[in-house]
């Protein structure tokens, strides 16, 4: 058996009937992780510790003839923007090279609590702003499927990790696409769930109206297992939403046909690859020959979205960012003499460039006198695209769209472009400001052999529709 | 040009950001690229729309109740450690640069 190459169930199944144990379940990922991991750059920090004293507790629990817990052994990772108690959590940032959490991130503490192995922390992004992982203090990822080209972002280590094999499922998340568009390049699976769906306590914040955790997988019904493992009111973030989780993985399959998906115009046109249009036109056929009924429509403010989102992800970014100020527990300046001195030395020497140019956007949007015109018309333009999409699901079931207009691009490519670089998240930043939920299934490649991904949305709090349409095409 | 020189040194100092001259000249070119851009959000009359600052107001909620009632299973009582233990003293100073045992230590606020 390659203990590297299994699903959720096939893990937790090999440990239970003692085909293998847990702990060589978290050895055999260590070991690829030392192999593969020099030229990918996945992995910031191991927890070598943690990860095999729980390993232990899985095989003990085996030995004692119990049943194993839903992850029961199952190695994982964890993006660094999610706080691990006496892990070093960096979120990609020099400002936060020496922190290490005193709590637990409630969706890190959930998987645990249903077996999972913590293998590590995951490379992204700082603080999760970048869409191609180019923007981390601690350098970049490479794409498992071509090293010149980046894993997206900014989950892109967690995308990476399990596309190379060096972790069953890991936890990302997304406030603009930072899930879904690294599963599409890498070739896996990315789910955002609802926002509210997942607690984010312990989550280091970005922007708080949009920031979501979610899973990042080899299948469809992995990415179920771990939303129903995550999800759920936890009183510790009151925006967590107090409904009833159902069971995601019961209800995968459950036939698809006579069901209506969406196509929007808005999501084909300028600026999409024809080889990433041709896939997804290809895959909308083949839902079609599944028995869902294709309906066009129309998502009218799509265009406005990339402008919106930048506004309120910079204006709550540099809300949220104004604790690195170096006297708690983030880096700080030596040698200097007054405090404002040293707020402003150490948030300098602590953040990157788009780090800051993102703070410096967000303060100017909403600075005296054009708060209005930016950052209030931002908000009001965010409820026009949470119309377009209110509207389209009174006509349909789910959306379905390319996850990003183009296939993984080359490290440097767009380092140097802001703009170029924002406009990679085109299609999966609506689903953010509106707070639906959607998922990146790959679907098929380009000539390159660069993976493609299908983005399937749905109605708030329908993850169950949007796994199971994911379900289906996977399994077809 | 909407972002200048000078603008660009005021909303530093509102971020407590220095950033070196390079920082600040790429910054001019940056802020205003990204502000051109986002300009097209004025093709769109806004007058009659609400703005929408949050997901959780509409959606996941009970639509029937009004105002904070909507929110009413995310409050609890008033009292100590409600929810959780707060942090022992120690433990919240253990990530700190610079603390003694009671206190985190920062420069001189007060200059004379």
């Amino acid at each position: 058996m390659n203990l590297t190459s299994l699903t959720i169930d096939s893990a937790r199944s090999a440990v239970q009937e003692c085909k293998t144990t847990a702990l060589a379940l978290a050895e055999a990922h260590y070991a690829r992780i030392q192999k593969e991991d020099g030229q990918i750059g996945a992995f910031l920090t191991l927890c070598k510790e943690r990860a095999l004293e729980q390993a232990d507790r899985m095989d003990r629990l085996v030995a004692e003839g119990k049943p194993l817990p839903p992850l029961g052994g199952v190695p994982v990772g964890i993006k660094d923007v999610m706080s691990t108690r006496g892990v070093r959590t960096t979120a990609g940032s020099k400002s936060l090279e020496k922190y290490v959490p005193p709590y637990d991130c409630t969706a890190v503490a959930r998987m645990e609590a249903a077996g999972a192995v913590v293998l590590g922390k995951m490379n992204c992004d700082e603080f999760a702003m970048g869409s191609s992982n180019e923007n981390s203090a601690y350098g970049p990822v490479r794409n498992p499927r071509d090293l010149n080209r980046v894993p997206g972002g900014s989950s892109g280590g967690s995308a990476a990790a399990v596309a190379a094999d060096m972790a069953v499922v890991t936890l990302g998340s997304d406030t603009g696409g930072s899930i879904r568009q690294p599963a599409s390049f890498c070739g896996v699976v990315g789910l955002l769930p609802t926002y509210g769906r997942v607690s984010r306590y312990g989550l280091i914040a970005f922007a708080s109206s949009l920031d979501h955790i979610g899973p990042l997988a080899k299948t469809v019904k992995d990415a179920a297992i771990v939303l129903r493992t995550i999800a759920g009111r936890d009183p510790m973030d009151s925006t967590s939403a107090d409904l009833p989780v159902p069971d995601y993985v019961a209800e995968l399959d459950k036939p698809v046909r006579g069901m209506r998906l969406g196509v929007a115009k808005e999501y084909f046109g300028e600026g999409l690859d024809d080889e990433v249009r041709q896939a997804v036109e290809s895959a909308i056929d083949k839902l079609k020959g599944l028995g869902c009924e294709i309906v066009p429509i129309s998502l009218p403010h799509t265009s406005y979205a990339i402008p919106t989102y930048y506004l309120i992800a910079t204006a709550e970014a540099s809300a949220n960012l104004a604790r690195y100020d170096g006297v708690r527990y983030s880096h700080r300046a030596r040698g200097v003499k007054t405090l404002s001195e040293m707020y402003r030395r150490s948030r300098d020497e602590g953040f990157g460039a788009e780090v800051k140019r993102r703070i410096m956007l967000g303060t100017y949007a909403l600075s005296a006198g054009y708060y209005d015109a930016y950052y209030l018309k931002a908000q009001k333009v965010r409820t026009l695209l949470t119309r377009d999409f209110d509207e389209a699901f009174r006509k349909v079931d789910a959306i379905v769209t390319p996850t990003s207009p183009t296939a993984a691009f080359r490290l440097g490519e767009k380092s140097n472009d802001p703009l170029a670089m924002y406009l990679a998240d085109i299609y999966t930043v609506t689903a953010d400001l509106a707070g639906i939920p959607g998922i990146s299934v790959p679907c098929g490649e380009t000539r390159e052999k660069l993976p493609i991904g299908l983005q399937i949305l749905g109605k708030h709090f329908d993850e169950a529709t949007v796994l199971r349409v994911a379900h289906a095409y996977e399994q077809a | 040009m909407k972002v200048t020189d000078q603008d660009v040194a005021y909303v530093a100092d509102l971020a407590n950001l220095d950033l070196t001259a390079e920082e600040r000249t790429a910054m001019l070119r940056d802020l205003n690229s990204i502000l051109d851009y986002v300009d097209r959000l004025n093709e769109l009359d806004t007058s009659n729309v609400a703005p929408m600052a949050q997901v959780s107001d509409r959606y996941g909620v009970d639509q029937s109740k009004q105002g904070n009632e909507r929110f009413a299973y995310a409050s609890r009582e008033d009292i100590l450690e409600g929810l959780r233990k707060s942090l022992p003293h120690e433990v919240a100073l253990e990530n700190a640069p610079d603390a003694d045992e009671n206190f985190f230590r920062v420069p001189k606020v007060i200059e004379r």
